[in-house]
């Protein structure tokens, strides 16, 4: 039995794994207590629950306890590595290189530098997607103190080559920060290899809770922040507020699940995504959008020429997509990550994110195909410029009346 | 079996069991990303408003005016760094017996060329009204000054502040955290532009909290990207916390009166038990909170008197839970001119909803039985 | 994006969808809009010797409101002279089909539609 509507958009947020929800359950019944009471049983046992979930996320990047510090999400670790290292090496320099298709938490964090003096070069992408390290290189200056680089991109899925970024950002003493958010569990992370000095982790994208998240800060060698949350002094003083320990508890769950089945898991889901993508490659003009071998398995993205992207969606309202990222699909801008891959803004409004993941079923997939495969074809039949395209039109060399 | 009865709701409180009704969907199917524009982003979009309008309904405010953070910590910080980020640089005045997360945040504004005073209290912890005037001298641009204080519960009278703040041309702000759900919060009543709000002190979850906001302040974000909540807090919107929030502020309110009541007996109680241990209740003489008893007894540590009361089954607190990990002296009750070693024994009882007369005669009980060793230990230190 | 239920309707069942040759003597055809704003309509009108429209065809690239303005033109059009047919108002389109305030240029477009297609008839037969 098919639930409505299948829910393929696990890059906008996942549901909590059951198993998650069973680990945290405890500590929103009897388990109560502030991890930051001392003076009795209820503060302790959240205290320990805390540091074990500390232990399962450092476990999946390959990092150490000590180096993770919590936040309310991926959105604030990203505002916390960025603002905090940038105003804490200020004193070095003030240029930031970031990439034009990087999330707006980190886009709208170095625009916010911006605006009280910091230099920022936002760097073009290969039509693929991925970073070009020549054009990385060539936009170091002297005054570089930080460059933040996406490890997945949420759109697109490609995965950026993070061990080579991270080896030129340490050869020129120069702080790496990643955005991990779409990363854990779709790929592996080894901290204690990647010369990364740190990284943004969120719980909700790999079927943890929302509302938390934590930040890697590396040790060894030592990176410093300006705390941008002040008060109690929790973790460490970078970032105060009462903990949170049934999310916390969660995130570590969901994180621990990921490194124990992840291998697995990302076989099972590649199956389906290229099902999907076979299938959808039977309608005739079809893009997709981004590098497919350096992407991460459950990411499809599929431009659909000459339909419009607002009719697609309505016509595909039985499954459950992005058009976009989530966070700007309110409005009805093409989206800034496929313009930056070259896509034109019909191509882009037009263009479907598939995301698979854990709960994603082969009939699902097979519906989705077939409903493609006739919602794309009822709309072309529709539309005056499949007409042209099939009449040998090249509608790039139309005169549009201007509107 | 061992059940240990809390006593430290200051602290945090546990979840009301209708409050947990009301999240259990979104451990399951209900778990959209509220900024999708499909059906479970939709569903999610449609429950993080109904909790606005619920949290805006407790405290007397228009749901606009409402924006959720991480928690109180996040709210203090947003209206404290984010109202200075769009002045010019000028006064900022906050109590002495703020919580650090609004002390803090409010000296940091020194490195950007502002000026931090801090507003004396007088012995019972109130507000001094000669330091309050002198303050005011000075024109703030901002003022925060605490509804309730976490440790000994004393209520000033923000109300009065606030309008004389207003007269002298400052914005006001009020951490309301401890005094929500145990006394009457009115946004407008109060008079102050911003007012910080946390749903895990009135038997919500951890991980939500709510700035409200006169929207004549105009606040930079202190997390930016995405969007969420008029883009004063970007960053996916935990609607889980959310709703739980917002069932738990509907029902303090309901419950409000009763429960304070409820709780004034107990303390009542309480406090008539522990005078006649010779015990010294600070800030007796204030208006306080109706379930917070901030007590030292002479001589007794007050670090090795909760770990005793702990074994004996009875969660307490020393101090604010948030500086427990520091040994110095509590804070408030340095401002308030208490004598460092007295300060040392303090001991603090936060009742919670569901606190019973027995709990107090069985803590009175077991207080009773522990000093009796801990002063023979002191006598023989001597 | 809540859609309205006579903009559903006609998104699911459009009317008249399809074409016309255009050389035909007795055919005016409108192509408005750009893809790159969207919408791209293209509406036909079939003129009878009397000069009563007598049927109307449409393709539409374009959002359930563009569709949906289209799909309702060529039902309206149909039976009327060209002046009547040019005296059809956007924001009569609008109102039929309760689109919000975002989608009024939608509603337009038609009206541009209709325009163009008439004009395209008239030069035709005044060229």
């Amino acid at each position: 039995m098919l639930k409505f509507p299948i829910y393929l958009d696990y890059s906008a947020t996942t549901p909590v794994d059951p198993r998650v929800a069973e680990k945290m359950i405890p500590y929103l019944t009897e388990l109560f207590g502030n991890p930051a009471s001392r003076s009795h049983a209820f503060g302790w046992t959240a205290e320990k629950a805390v540091e074990e979930a500390r232990e399962d996320v450092a476990a999946l990047v390959g990092a150490d306890s000590k180096e993770i510090i919590w936040t309310s999400g991926a959105t604030e670790s990203n505002n916390l590595a960025i603002k905090g290292a940038a105003h804490f090496y200020s004193g070095k320099g003030k240029h930031i290189i970031t990439l034009k298709t990087e999330h707006k938490a980190v886009l709208d964090t170095v625009r916010e530098l911006e605006r009280v003096g910091f230099e920022a070069t936002y760097l073009d992408v290969k039509e693929d997607g991925l970073i070009d390290l020549d054009v990385l290189k060539a936009a170091i200056r002297p005054d570089t103190v930080l460059v933040s680089v996406m490890f997945v991109n949420n759109e697109v899925g490609v995965i950026q080559p993070i061990a080579e970024i991270g080896e030129i950002c340490r050869e020129k003493g120069i702080i790496f920060h990643v955005d991990a958010a779409q990363a854990t569990g779709k790929v592996e992370i080894d901290l204690s290899k990647l010369k990364v000095d740190l990284m943004s982790f969120s719980a909700h994208k790999t079927y943890g809770p929302k509302g938390i998240g934590a930040l890697y800060v590396r040790r060894k060698p030592r990176v410093r922040l300006e705390a941008q949350m002040h008060g109690g002094g929790h973790e460490r003083g970078l970032r105060s507020g009462t903990l949170a320990t049934h999310q916390i508890v969660g995130m570590g769950e969901a994180f621990r699940l990921a490194r124990l089945e992840m291998a697995e898991e990302n076989k099972r889901v590649g199956a389906l995504r290229d099902r999907l993508l076979k299938g959808l490659s039977q309608i005739e003009e079809t893009f997709v959008n981004g590098d497919m071998v350096h992407r991460v398995p459950h990411n499809l993205n599929i431009s659909f020429a000459y339909v419009e992207g607002e009719s697609l969606i309505m016509a595909i309202k039985d499954i459950a997509v992005s058009s976009g990222s989530a966070c700007t699909s309110a409005s009805l801008e093409p989206s800034y990550v496929l313009r930056a891959l070259g896509r034109n803004d019909e191509l882009a409004h037009s263009s479907i994110r598939f995301t698979i993941g854990r709960f994603t079923t082969d009939e699902e997939i097979d519906y989705t195909i077939d409903l493609l495969q006739r919602k794309v074809g009822k709309l072309r039949e529709l539309s005056p410029l499949w007409d042209m395209f099939k009449e040998g039109i090249d509608l790039d060399t139309v005169q549009w009346a201007a509107h | 079996m061992f059940a240990p009865v809390y006593l430290d709701h200051n602290a945090t409180t546990p979840l009301d069991p209708a409050v947990r009704e009301a999240m259990r969907p979104w451990f399951g199917e209900r778990f959209g990303n509220a900024s999708s524009r499909h059906e479970y982003g939709r569903a999610a979009r449609k429950a993080i408003d109904e909790a606005r309008a619920q949290v805006a309904a407790a405290v007397g405010a228009h749901p606009t005016e409402v924006l959720f953070t991480s928690g109180g910590s996040e709210a203090n910080n947003l209206f404290i760094k984010g109202a200075a980020a769009l002045m010019k640089p000028g006064r900022i005045a906050v109590s002495a017996i703020e919580h650090p997360c609004v002390r803090e945040p409010a000296r940091q504004l020194v490195r950007q060329g502002w000026q931090f005073d801090e507003i004396a209290v007088d012995g019972a912890g109130r507000i001094d009204p000669v330091a309050f005037e002198a303050c005011l001298a000075g024109k703030p641009k901002l003022v925060s000054i605490m509804l309730a204080n976490n440790e000994t519960g004393v209520i000033q009278d923000v109300a009065a502040h606030a309008r004389a703040v207003r007269a002298a041309g400052g914005w006001m702000h009020c951490d309301a955290v401890q005094a929500l759900g145990k006394v009457k919060v009115d946004f407008r009543a109060l008079g102050v532009q911003g007012l910080t709000l946390s749903a895990h002190k009135i038997y919500g979850p951890l991980g939500a909290g709510a700035l409200v906001i006169d929207k004549r302040v105009e606040l930079a974000p202190l997390v930016a990207g995405g969007g969420q909540e008029r883009n004063l807090r970007s960053g996916t919107e935990n609607v889980m916390a959310i709703v739980g929030f917002g069932k738990a502020c509907e029902l303090a309110a309901a419950a409000v009166e009763t429960r304070a009541m409820q709780m004034a007996a107990l303390q009542q109680r309480l406090e008539a038990g522990l005078a006649s241990m010779g015990a010294q209740i600070f800030a007796a003489d204030a208006r306080r909170l109706p379930n917070t008893t901030f007590f030292a007894i002479g001589g007794v540590d007050g670090e090795t008197l909760v770990g005793k009361l702990d074994r004996a089954g009875f969660a307490v607190a020393s101090g604010s839970a948030c500086s427990s990990a520091n040994p110095e002296p509590s804070h408030t009750l340095m401002a308030m001119g208490v004598e460092a070693g007295l300060a040392r024994s303090a001991v603090r009882v936060s009742f919670g909803a569901g606190s019973t007369g027995r709990d107090v005669d069985d803590f009175l009980t077991a207080l009773g039985e522990n000093l009796a060793g801990l002063r023979t230990l002191a006598a023989m230190a001597v | 994006m809540a859609y309205s239920e006579k903009v559903l309707d006609h998104y699911e069942n459009p009317r008249n969808v399809g074409a016309f040759g255009k050389e035909d003597d007795g055919v005016g055809t409108g192509m408005v809009g750009a893809p790159a704003c969207g919408d791209v309509m293209k509406l036909q009108i079939k003129v009878g010797k009397d000069g009563i429209i007598e049927d109307a065809k449409f393709k539409t690239y374009g959002c359930g409101s563009a569709i949906a303005s289209s799909s309702l033109v060529t039902e309206w059009v149909k039976g009327k002279t060209l002046d009547q047919a040019l005296e059809i108002k956007n924001t009569a389109i609008a109102e039929e089909l309760a689109l919000p305030p975002v989608k009024i240029h939608c509603s337009i477009l038609a009206e541009d539609a209709i325009k163009a297609a008439v004009e395209d008839y008239k030069k035709k037969h005044n060229g």
